[in-house]
């Protein structure tokens, strides 16, 4: 069980960017947190990552608080980030150091094949398309056969063929192995397609806004009306967010206005 | 027809090819050797007496002659092996301190500001102080060269690491590397280009700055050839030992890109030569 107790995160400058963030994720759910931009949500996760540990509160996996990266928890980012001077096999590899090379060549092997790249296990990675350096940093992020694997909008840098492709691929990984996944993305199809249940944020500071269960039968048809009955639930929701950080973005600004009138 | 013509036109095109891999390489001497062959024929046909520049067959046959006494392989090696040593030095300072203070912020607003004052200094400046301090033999050169050698892999070392992604490097830490293994997996790898390159740019000081160095009272060297040349006025010996420093500065260079090849299959280049 993935828990954070009262996350905030206030950066060294003053602005805070997460605040009072509560929430339980059960082993092997997929929890898909959206919001509009600088809501805080890629903060969030960075602080389950244990790259940039909490300011207030804790993040707590299993009973264990969480300050610093650990090898149950993997992480996916918005670029592959594979390191140009490995082969996509030693790439993949690049978190088992420490395991015996027999144990490292047939859990590469096998992730490789899981990601349907076992052909490109000897390429340099500058030889892949976007979308399948992708799936190379899926692989080496699920290798250590991680309990909750975070994503931070993995597939936005891609086209929509390919974004659909891995997200099927990414629900075939999950099904095979369960772990708990936290995703972030702005794309509300995205969300819906893969989500147990989608968690709105709002911004400054970025606080859970909303919670939409998301419990449709596997696999979903984006033409369904219940996909489209859930897409026009979390639209709302964002909808009101927005607006919420909208008024009172305007809240704020008649009193800077007349602040700055002095000046006049 | 055109099944006959394919068959016909493969073996054809197969040795245009190889032809092409010989020729263009080959096409880097047609400026040399044109001009070279028409100094050689304009002595030969009396339009120059070819005393002060020399045509290619007298320089070859100083060359030669040079070469066949044991002369030029005395000079040569006497030249590098400062060189080697000024280099290694040099090498040495040059990456330990453009690590640090590429690495840690606070190494770098103490030290770089000093070094990049001294770097300011043209070094054969330094000439009179490092003889009074080394002498005039051979530490004083050596220190000399490893001085020039110094700041172009000091600068290249420091701006590799200080433009490493951090990106990568936030995938060792994903990966929880400890210091050690940080260096070695993620930032050495990452600084190999353009350590390559500082290293170059080194080596190609040193050449320079093992010239000034043995113009300054050498009695071995292929510097002391040139101002042997010079006084006794013989610029066939001149050149022959500039072919010499031509020879062995293309060379040692080409000997680093051999190593370092290897390691930098990897990149991403956009030239492929």
């Amino acid at each position: 069980m993935l828990v954070l107790d009262r996350v905030g995160k206030t950066y060294p400058n003053g602005v805070r960017a997460l605040d009072g963030i509560s929430l339980a994720v059960a082993p092997g759910e997929i929890l898909v947190v959206i919001g509009g931009s600088g809501c805080g949500k890629s903060t969030m996760l960075r602080t389950i990552s244990g790259l940039d540990p909490p300011t207030q509160g804790r993040v707590v996996l299993d009973g264990t608080v969480i300050t610093a990266p650990r090898e149950e928890i993997g992480i996916v980012f918005q670029e592959p980030r594979l390191l140009p001077w490995l082969r996509v096999a030693d790439n993949v590899g690049f978190g088992l150091a420490e395991y015996p090379k027999a144990e490292r060549r047939t859990r590469v092997a096998g992730a490789l094949d899981r990601v349907g790249l076992t052909e490109k296990a000897r390429v340099w990675p500058r030889e892949l398309s976007g979308g399948q350096a992708q799936r190379v940093a899926i692989a080496r992020a699920l290798v250590p056969r991680p309990q909750v694997l975070l994503l931070d909008e993995p597939f936005s840098a891609l086209d929509a063929f390919t974004r659909a492709d891995l997200q099927d691929h990414l629900l075939d990984l999950w099904a095979d192995l369960k772990p708990t996944l936290v995703m972030v993305t702005h794309d509300v199809d995205e969300a819906i397609v893969l989500a147990d249940r989608i968690m709105v944020m709002r911004a400054q500071p970025g606080r859970v806004y909303e919670e939409i269960p998301c419990e449709l039968p596997r696999p979903r048809d984006r033409q369904s009306a219940a996909f489209d009955f859930v897409k026009r639930r979390v639209l709302a929701a964002l909808d009101r967010s927005l607006d919420r950080a909208v008024a009172m973005a305007e809240e704020v600004e008649p009193r800077a206005a007349a602040g700055g009138g002095l000046w006049w | 027809m055109t099944a006959d013509a394919e068959q016909a036109g493969a073996p054809e095109a197969i040795s245009k090819r190889g032809a092409a891999r010989v020729l263009r390489p080959a096409l880097g001497l047609l400026l040399p050797v044109a001009l070279a062959l028409f100094w050689e024929i304009a002595v030969r046909m009396g339009l120059s007496n070819g005393r002060l520049v020399p045509p290619p067959s007298v320089i070859w046959n100083t060359f030669t002659d040079l070469a066949a006494t044991g002369e030029l392989a005395r000079h040569a090696l006497a030249t590098l092996w400062r060189v080697a040593w000024g280099f290694a030095f040099g090498v040495m300072a040059g990456t330990i301190f453009g690590a640090i203070t590429g690495y840690s912020a606070l190494t770098h607003r103490v030290v770089d500001p000093t070094l990049q004052a001294l770097r300011s200094i043209p070094s054969i400046a330094w000439v009179p102080l490092f003889i009074l301090w080394f002498g005039i033999f051979e530490a004083s050169k050596i220190i000399l060269i490893a001085v020039g050698v110094f700041f172009p892999v000091y600068l290249g070392v420091m701006g590799a690491v200080m433009s490493v992604d951090r990106k990568i490097v936030e995938v060792g830490r994903v990966f929880r590397l400890s210091g050690p293994a940080m260096v070695r997996r993620i930032l050495l790898p990452a600084v190999m280009p353009s350590y390559v390159i500082a290293l170059r740019a080194g080596l190609g000081l040193g050449w320079m700055f093992v010239v000034a160095a043995e113009f300054l009272g050498a009695s071995t060297g292929l510097g002391f050839l040139l101002i042997d040349g010079q006084q006794l006025g013989k610029p066939a010996q001149i050149v022959a030992a500039i072919v010499a420093f031509a020879i062995l500065g293309k060379t040692t260079d080409w000997l680093i890109v051999l190593i370092a090849s290897p390691f930098l299959r990897w990149e991403d280049r956009f030239a492929r030569h």
